[in-house]
């Protein structure tokens, strides 16, 4: 069935299946590989992305759910001249990854974090990424770009 | 995920007649157990019938002294509603408890009740604070509603419209997470009604159910001490790998004592 929506700023469509997961849509279709499938169960976060403003997990959604959308994917975060979000600058400024595997993820729900929580404590920014799993960092380094980027946004 | 038709009705009439068409369909709210079960081909709908599109099923009304919240409202919704927020705060509590964000911005309360999962929160909302389910036949009074583990008193072409909450004197939900998932190992709806006490477990057994003994004690007196010696039989209630039937049951008391400190 044909689909259309806007990704990152840009109206597309497609002939897809309608079991097309959000996250195959995006990564296959439009060749958006910056969200990714980590666990495939919608327990780990790393295909999460945002359709039209909130966080969801992408892996766990069917691309005909979005019909119409806004999607926003980590690939539409930086402006176009390249400087990037200032959750992207704190993540780099407080080595908030290692093999950034979780990052984009990450990033996507620590935004939408930000925006409901606007100067979130470090209690709130482990609650409320608790959506997301690392395994590598430890996620102290995350929670400091978190609380970092939120008093520059 | 196995194929599927895929429709997309703009009213309640049409998604009942569309469920009604023969053919094994199912009902899409917020897919967050639906999506992920049918990835895994637990579940395989020849249908599948988008309630997304339906406007008369989202939105949250305050009438009088109860809030009617309509089956398509995401939990973080409800969550984040001041008028939930306001007046039964309990209600607000539990359903941004559920899951994590991202799930919470697309799982509905429709989609929750009609699926009655064991370890969700909101049938012990639903049972812990005497709600209505309205559906497009009848009005489902909660005692009515939760029949057993994934089972619940809606019938073929039954789709839930709407869930009223009569607004409490005092509540508090208090759960257990399973620290992975966020799913309620026990959890524990206390609430003293203005029509009466109601102790509501979730997590614990095959379904929802009610604790008399503490309902009781708790009518008498409200104080964590009054539920301090209560406690349920191990001999119903779930033993996996998260908790054994005994450790639960420990659970209900610890639980339930802190809901009823927390309800104010």
């Amino acid at each position: 069935m044909k689909i259309s929506m806007t990704v990152n700023g840009k109206p597309v469509s497609a002939e897809v299946e309608s079991r097309t997961l959000l996250v195959t849509f995006i990564r296959e279709n439009l060749r958006l590989t910056g969200t990714h499938v980590g666990c495939d169960t919608s327990q780990c976060g790393a295909c999460t992305i945002h359709l039209n403003g909130r966080a969801v997990k992408s892996c766990n959604v069917l691309a005909i759910q979005a019909e119409g959308a806004d999607i926003l994917t980590i690939e539409g975060l930086a402006r176009p001249d390249g400087t990037l979000h200032p959750m992207q600058e704190a993540f780099r400024e407080h080595h908030g990854l290692q093999c950034g595997f979780c990052t984009p993820g990450m990033v996507m729900s620590a935004v939408d974090l930000v925006k409901n929580f606007p100067d979130p404590s470090e209690e709130t920014i482990r609650a409320e990424l608790d959506g997301n799993l690392c395994r590598c960092t430890g996620y102290h380094n995350i929670v400091k770009a978190v609380k970092a980027a939120a008093a520059n946004m | 995920m196995y194929a599927f038709n895929y429709q997309n009705p703009k009213s309640v009439a049409d998604a009942a007649a569309a469920l009604s068409k023969g053919g094994d369909a199912k009902l899409l709210a917020g897919g967050q157990s639906l999506i992920a079960a049918m990835k895994l081909r637990l579940s395989a709908p020849t249908d599948l019938i988008d309630l997304g599109g339906i406007a008369e099923l989202t939105g949250i009304k305050v009438e009088g002294t109860s809030i009617t919240i309509g089956a398509m409202t995401r939990h973080a919704e409800v969550a984040s509603s001041k008028e939930v927020q306001a007046r039964i705060p309990a209600l607000a509590s539990l359903a941004g408890s559920i899951g994590d964000r991202m799930v919470r911005n697309m799982g509905t309360i429709g989609g929750s009740l009609a699926h009655n999962d064991p370890v969700a929160d909101y049938p012990a909302a639903v049972l812990g604070l005497d709600a209505t389910v309205n559906t497009n036949k009848r009005n489902i009074a909660a005692d009515d509603f939760f029949k057993g583990m994934f089972e619940t008193a809606l019938q073929t072409g039954e789709i839930i419209v709407s869930v009223s909450f009569p607004v409490p004197k005092r509540a508090a939900y208090i759960k257990f997470k399973n620290p992975a998932s966020r799913y309620a190992i026990v959890g524990v709806m206390a609430a003293d009604t203005g029509k009466g006490v109601r102790v509501a477990v979730t997590g614990a057994a095959s379904s929802v159910f009610r604790v008399a003994e503490m309902e009781q004690a708790l009518a008498a007196k409200w104080s964590p001490d009054a539920v301090a010696g209560v406690s349920v039989p191990a001999g119903k209630l779930n033993s996996d790998m998260h908790a054994s039937a005994e450790y639960r049951a420990h659970l209900v008391t610890v639980m339930a004592r802190r809901a009823v400190a927390a309800a104010q």
